[in-house]
């Protein structure tokens, strides 16, 4: 499936924008995503499995709250850092 | 011929100055990590090549680099620090603050403070980092910090290995207090006796202190020295209680600051910079006219060095990590304001200069002197 990165996590991506990657649930794909890109998982989800503050996870563009979300391989994923601070 | 490096950890990204040892010329580099805020940056004692760095960005999660090369390059922790998996209410590192070199028989250990108050250790020069158990899931720890975040967050900071015993370590928690192990990290009791607590209904408190600074002295290790947010102290072990040297301060300056700094080499020399602790706490220099002040007795008097620095309408904030010294025969010190000016002087503060303005706001400032 198709997943948008956003521009602070390029740096893991070798500044890809856009990956393709799978998994059977969001959790699972970035499960998979920090095989490939080492660390990247937890920059966006806490050590206790929360989405950490200003990381938003749109599936199909309807926005999740939760990881814990079954995927079937046609989704298309956007990770959004949320506008904030100064 | 001796190099210094001196690193300058902002809101916005690392920057380093670096001169020779006559510390008269300086070049200016950076930034690295833009837009990275960096909380502590810490050169490793055993091993004049290597630091170790804590950081997060305003969006992401935090992380730690570690770099062998004087921070020429630098590479991400593979498991940065991070509490122990407890669901929903586990808590979870907001930010990496407090990043320590261990003891000098353990070349590759580290220790890292966290906010909330967390202690991790790595075993691999900060590729890896562990939770420390003995401190973060310690029974009493609920009731230590029950206090909850000062306005940065609830921090843990002042890590201090005994050169003398690698086994008896310290720890401070703004608002808990200091904390000492005397079996590495298994057990913790706290070490406030003395200090005051005015913000607590009962001052005289066993915890819940709010220490901003604490250095254990390298050339007498039986001595600490604490800039608390109820004044300055100093404890001579095994004496369990602190004395308030911050009391023979001017009283129009008061006792209260975030960093202090002792001579690598003299134990009754120590730095401060007082700041404003009046009413609602603006935390600028007191009066608007900075001044760094110095005792050589172990705190029993104290002289004002201001020289160089403004003489009026100058409200500073040097904050705990942001005021240093490198180790010359003729003591050099470095502080770093939230207004993102370095100032330097070459004469153990008797004057000083700006060395660099306009960088983001100094969260810290740490000295790596190397020959080249």
């Amino acid at each position: 499936m198709l997943v948008h990165i956003p521009s602070p996590l390029r740096s893991y991506t070798g500044n890809k924008s856009e990956i393709q990657s799978d998994g059977s649930s969001v959790d699972d794909l970035l499960i998979n995503l920090d095989k490939s890109y080492p660390g990247i998982r937890f920059r966006m989800i806490d050590e206790q499995g929360g989405i950490r503050e200003h990381i938003k996870f749109y599936v199909n563009r309807e926005q999740i709250k939760s990881i814990n979300i079954a995927l079937n391989g046609n989704e298309e994923i956007h990770i959004i850092c949320a506008l904030s601070g100064g | 011929m001796a190099k210094i490096s001196v690193f300058v950890g902002t809101r916005k990204g690392l920057f380093v100055l670096s001169s020779d040892e006559t510390r008269e010329k300086w070049t200016f580099s950076g930034p690295q990590f833009l837009g990275h805020i960096i909380y502590h940056v810490a050169p490793d004692s055993r091993d004049k090549n290597r630091l170790v760095m804590a950081a997060k960005t305003g969006h992401l999660g935090p992380t730690v680099y570690h770099s062998s090369d004087r921070g020429a390059n630098w590479v991400e922790s593979t498991k940065p620090p991070a509490f122990a998996k407890a669901g929903e209410d586990g808590k979870v590192v907001d930010n990496g603050f407090w990043i320590s070199p261990g003891h000098n028989s353990e070349p590759e250990r580290w220790y890292a403070g966290t906010s909330p108050p967390g202690i991790f250790v790595s075993d691999d020069r900060g590729a890896n980092w562990a939770p420390l158990e003995g401190f973060n899931d310690n029974p009493k720890y609920a009731d230590w910090f029950a206090q909850g975040a000062t306005p940065g967050g609830q921090m843990l900071h002042s890590i201090n290995i005994n050169p003398s015993d690698k086994n008896h370590m310290y720890a401070c928690v703004s608002v808990g207090g200091v904390f000492e192990s005397t079996d590495q990290g298994n057990k913790w009791k706290p070490l406030n006796k003395g200090i005051q607590a005015d913000f607590m209904p009962d001052p005289s408190v066993e915890y819940g202190h709010d220490p901003h600074c604490v250095v254990l002295h390298p050339a007498k290790h039986d001595r600490l020295y604490q800039q608390n947010h109820c004044g300055i102290y100093r404890i001579d072990r095994p004496s369990n209680e602190w004395i308030r040297i911050g009391k023979n301060m001017p009283k129009e300056i008061g006792d209260i600051g975030f960093p202090i700094v002792v001579h690598p080499r003299d134990p009754e020399t120590a730095w401060v910079f007082p700041m404003d602790g009046t009413e609602v706490w603006p935390r600028t220099s007191p009066d608007g006219k900075p001044s760094v002040y110095t005792t050589n007795d172990a705190g029993e008097s104290w002289k004002r060095f201001d020289k160089g620095l403004p003489a009026k309408n100058a409200f500073f904030t040097v904050k705990r990590q942001a005021m240093t010294n490198d180790n010359a025969s003729k003591i050099g010190l470095y502080f770093g304001t939230s207004q993102g000016e370095v100032w330097a002087s070459n004469d153990e503060g008797e004057s000083w200069k700006c060395l660099v303005s306009y960088l983001p706001e100094i969260y810290c400032i740490r000295v790596m002197e190397y020959e080249e």
